[in-house]
């Protein structure tokens, strides 16, 4: 046969490509199973993060996942809870969530082993190339900075990846957001700057200036649509009580 | 088995004939992935499954291939490996594969793998052509865990992640040199490696 012949070309790029779609097909649907968890347990990680808490080993991830966060909520505007069903908050994508014009307020409710309680806020903005991402844990007098974990997808190693780095979220532990009874975002500052608005600030990531900026916005942003939920825990009365929740007061 | 032309086609690429030493292909994975050990050496272990089982692939094909489409074909393959290193490292090594990121789908345009299908699988039996892929994949490798080595070192004070600097050495003034994890300090280690390379082997120094 003539291997130069315009039928044997064509046929020969038609098999081929039928060929390693099939195979490609079926390895995919193999192991989509075993990567959507690894990206669910992933998540779960990084939420424990925020209240520095890590696994003991990763077979444990999602047992203590559970133990440890009670409750996921998507909320209303005015702090209301819209959504206490199982997973709602968890299942939330905040890279598509944070584009809505409406867009939902997932919160997670954690419980230490010394039985206090802690809210978690997802975070998602922009770096310098690319998406970072985080979630920050609130006390349950709706004030203070109980933790904080960022992640990023690319960011210069050394420089604004160093937000990933404990050192640098260490420093937002206690940071009050109403310093002066509104909500005011944790600034991010290069060190010796102040500022001027009177809230509380964290040091920047020196060379990661872009970087910073992204932090400091993406935590304005983001837990701005909170403020409703946040003043809620601080009156006296905790408010959030599901059908199927225990209501707790202060 | 290992006849003298076969021991040179796995043995060359390791040294006298080293694809990033040498032929100076693969630079910008080598550039990008080397910041720390551990994804160097995934990488590596990538492009040698991927760059073997592309060389037998063609090389079993070699005879039906139609002259004209064959860069298609070779990509064809090329690809479709390479998406399957991908699946398989997001299933079983997922913090790895989130560090390579782009790089893992990089691999197709890793011109040691497309140089080393038009050049030798296309011509060669699969043994033959199966010892030249490990032997050009583990030629860059080797370069890769070498830099990855010294600015992970230098750079993080760590290796594999574990600390290895002791602490005094920073209580007394040292500092990890943070030029080391940028881009530029992989081709200057790599420039060093070469001029060493070149040192130790007069017949590769051009007149």
């Amino acid at each position: 046969m003539n291997k130069n012949s315009n039928i044997y070309q064509i046929l020969y790029a038609a098999v081929m490509v039928l060929i390693v779609g099939t195979v490609l097909a079926f390895i995919y649907m193999a192991l989509k199973p075993k990567q959507d968890d690894n990206v669910a347990n992933d998540k779960r990680k990084q939420i424990l993060s925020a209240v520095h808490m890590t696994p003991a080993s990763d077979d444990v991830i999602e047992e203590t996942f559970n133990k440890y966060i009670i409750a996921g909520y998507l909320l209303n505007k005015d702090g209301s809870v819209a959504d206490s069903a199982q997973n709602v908050a968890f299942e939330i994508d905040m890279k598509n969530n944070i584009k809505l014009k409406e867009r939902d307020l997932p919160l997670f409710k954690c419980k230490l082993d010394d039985g206090s309680i802690k809210y978690i806020v997802p975070v998602y903005g922009a770096g310098l190339w690319g998406p970072i991402w985080g979630y920050v844990a609130v006390n349950d007098n709706g004030t203070d900075i109980y933790g904080a974990y960022f992640s990023h997808e690319g960011e210069t190693p050394g420089l604004g990846a160093e937000i990933a780095n404990p050192n640098f979220q260490e420093q937002f532990k206690g940071k009050n957001i109403y310093p002066d009874g509104e909500f005011k975002s944790i600034s991010v500052m290069k060190a010796g700057q102040k500022p001027t608005d009177g809230s509380e600030y964290v040091n920047a990531i020196s060379g990661g200036t872009i970087t910073s900026r992204g932090v400091q916005a993406m935590l304005s942003e983001c837990m701005m649509p909170y403020d409703a939920f946040f003043k809620k825990l601080q009156s006296e009365t905790n408010l959030i009580c599901g059908t199927d929740l225990e209501c707790e007061t202060k | 088995m290992l006849s003298k032309r076969n021991k040179e086609a796995f043995f060359n690429p390791l040294s006298k004939d080293n694809p990033v030493l040498v032929q100076i292909l693969g630079i910008c994975s080598t550039l990008a992935v080397t910041a720390k050990l551990e994804p160097a050496i995934v990488m590596g272990i990538s492009v040698i499954a991927v760059m073997a089982i592309s060389n037998v692939v063609i090389s079993l094909l070699r005879n039906t291939i139609p002259t004209s489409i064959r860069i298609i074909v070779q990509l064809v393959v090329v690809a479709a490996l390479v998406i399957i290193v991908q699946q398989v490292l997001r299933a079983y090594a997922y913090d790895v594969s989130l560090q390579l990121s782009v790089f893992i789908g990089l691999i197709i345009t890793n011109c040691i793998l497309m140089g080393r299908l038009e050049a030798f699988a296309l011509s060669n039996k699969p043994w033959p052509a199966f010892l030249d892929g490990i032997g050009n994949g583990l030629g860059y490798m080797i370069i890769l865990v070498i830099v990855a080595f010294f600015r992970e070192l230098l750079g993080s004070g760590t290796l594999l992640g574990f600390q290895v600097i002791p602490q005094w050495c920073y209580d007394h003034g040292y500092m990890n040199n943070g030029l080391m994890i940028l881009p530029p300090m992989a081709l200057i280690t790599v420039g060093c490696i070469i001029w060493v390379h070149r040192s130790r082997n007069k017949e590769l120094q051009e007149k």
